[in-house]
């Protein structure tokens, strides 16, 4: 085996993610490029990418509520994060690194930066958790539900509550970084970042309350499906 | 059969230091021979970025990317992943990855690719992801006959190129960042 493989991936689709500038999230506008971005040939380079080699992971990184370390149990609404990594095909993607942070129940982050929301730290809640998706594509979180909380990019602006999510996939341009929200929130419709999204995607975001993950006398449990960029191999077998 | 859409981006923020650029993550190598890229990154009003996520990915020094789909007979380090990311510093938009410089990577033409690192840039206040490439100033002949760098306008060919710094050892390149502006750097779509 000496040659590679080199898969061939769709257009970008564009039309499902945000702009590069979106004035009410007033920060993009400085810093969202401006100059067209210049087509190139999908090589090596683009069709490969980190996702497979970059996986360490251990089994306590998935429990936010203990991962803190300090022997206690994180305050707050415990809950399990559960779905599938996707390709636009709908077929799973194992191996998929994904990576979350996180406030605490109170809406407040473990970071050095500055704030000035008088919101308490939870010394057994750090944030941040990972795992790496199984064969069919699915992983699993266990957490506390974060908190809304205020930013300052414009009057009395919250976020509605979220959880941050990264995925290494197989390759460069599968690259995704995102964030997961819990449907209904009434904060949704105050959000530019929520709401830089196209309309016809947003719902791809959010995760809905799932009976059927919810564990008794344990856990409450919310589904979301993440769908990231796929190549172009059919899912269908010849004469199929 | 209907194709699912893709799940939206979303900035990183402003704490995405709290998983996503561990300590010591730029740095992908301590052998000898590995050299320094480091540059600042710019706004539109030429203030630097104090939050600025970067994210590095390139093949070894025998051109062979550390991944499944790479299957060529090519010399490849299992230490060496060719991924690296890290924040800006916070003071002064500065960052740095020590690396090994990359070898030659096949283009679909049958030609091999200069030298090149590719670089995603993202940051608090980046609704997507920016997809560039960092080439060598001391790869001239390569670069002249590098298949993406001759589809890029020649005015702005100079932002993909890192310079050397004369005298410095390990060599260090400066890439610096702009993402907007007379001098944007050159982001690609693929």
């Amino acid at each position: 085996m000496t040659e590679p493989i080199i898969r061939h991936y769709g257009p970008k689709a564009y039309s499902d993610h945000p702009p590069f500038s979106y004035p009410d999230y007033k920060s993009t506008v400085l810093r969202g490029p401006q100059q067209d971005l210049l087509t190139i040939v999908q090589t090596l380079s683009e069709t490969t990418g980190p996702g497979p080699v970059w996986t360490e992971v251990s089994e306590e990184d998935a429990d936010l509520t203990t991962n803190a370390g300090k022997g206690g149990t994180a305050i707050g609404e415990r809950i399990i994060v559960t779905g599938r990594v996707l390709d636009e095909n709908g077929n799973g993607i194992p191996g998929v690194l994904l990576e979350i942070w996180q406030a605490n129940a109170c809406g407040r982050y473990v970071h050095w930066r500055e704030t000035a929301f008088p919101a308490p730290l939870d010394p057994n809640f750090i944030g941040v958790g990972q795992c790496v998706s199984g064969e069919g594509g699915e992983y699993r979180f266990l957490t506390i539900k974060p908190g809304p909380y205020p930013w300052g990019n414009h009057p009395n602006a919250w976020r509605p509550a979220h959880i941050h999510f990264s995925l290494l996939g197989p390759s460069l341009g599968s690259r995704l970084v995102t964030q997961m929200y819990f449907e209904d929130d009434q904060l949704f419709s105050y959000d530019p970042i929520f709401n830089s999204a196209p309309e016809q995607a947003r719902d791809r975001m959010i995760a809905h309350y799932d009976h059927d993950v919810t564990e008794e006398n344990w856990a409450l449990g919310w589904r979301w499906d993440i769908v990231l960029r796929g190549d172009m191999a059919t899912p269908f077998e010849e004469g199929e | 059969m209907t194709k699912l859409g893709e799940t939206p981006s979303q900035t990183v923020g402003p704490y995405f230091s709290m998983r996503l650029a561990g300590e010591g993550q730029n740095i992908l190598t301590t052998r000898d021979d590995r050299i320094v890229i480091e540059g600042t990154v710019v706004d539109g009003a030429d203030n630097h970025i104090e939050d600025a996520f970067l994210e590095i990915w390139q093949a070894g020094p025998s051109g062979r990317y550390n991944h499944p789909d790479d299957r060529r007979d090519l010399e490849l380090e299992p230490s060496f992943t060719g991924f690296g990311r890290t924040a800006t510093d916070f003071e002064t938009g500065r960052y740095r990855f020590e690396t090994l410089k990359p070898g030659l990577v096949p283009d679909p033409e049958g030609a091999f690719q200069a030298p090149h690192v590719s670089l995603i840039v993202q940051g608090r206040g980046m609704l997507n992801p920016v997809f560039t490439r960092i080439y060598f100033s001391d790869e001239a002949e390569a670069n002249a006959d590098d298949l993406v760098l001759r589809s890029t306008p020649e005015a702005r060919r100079q932002t993909l190129i890192a310079e050397l710094q004369e005298g410095s050892n390990p060599p260090v390149y400066r890439f610096d960042i702009r993402m907007q502006g007379e001098d944007e750097t050159v982001f690609f779509d693929f």
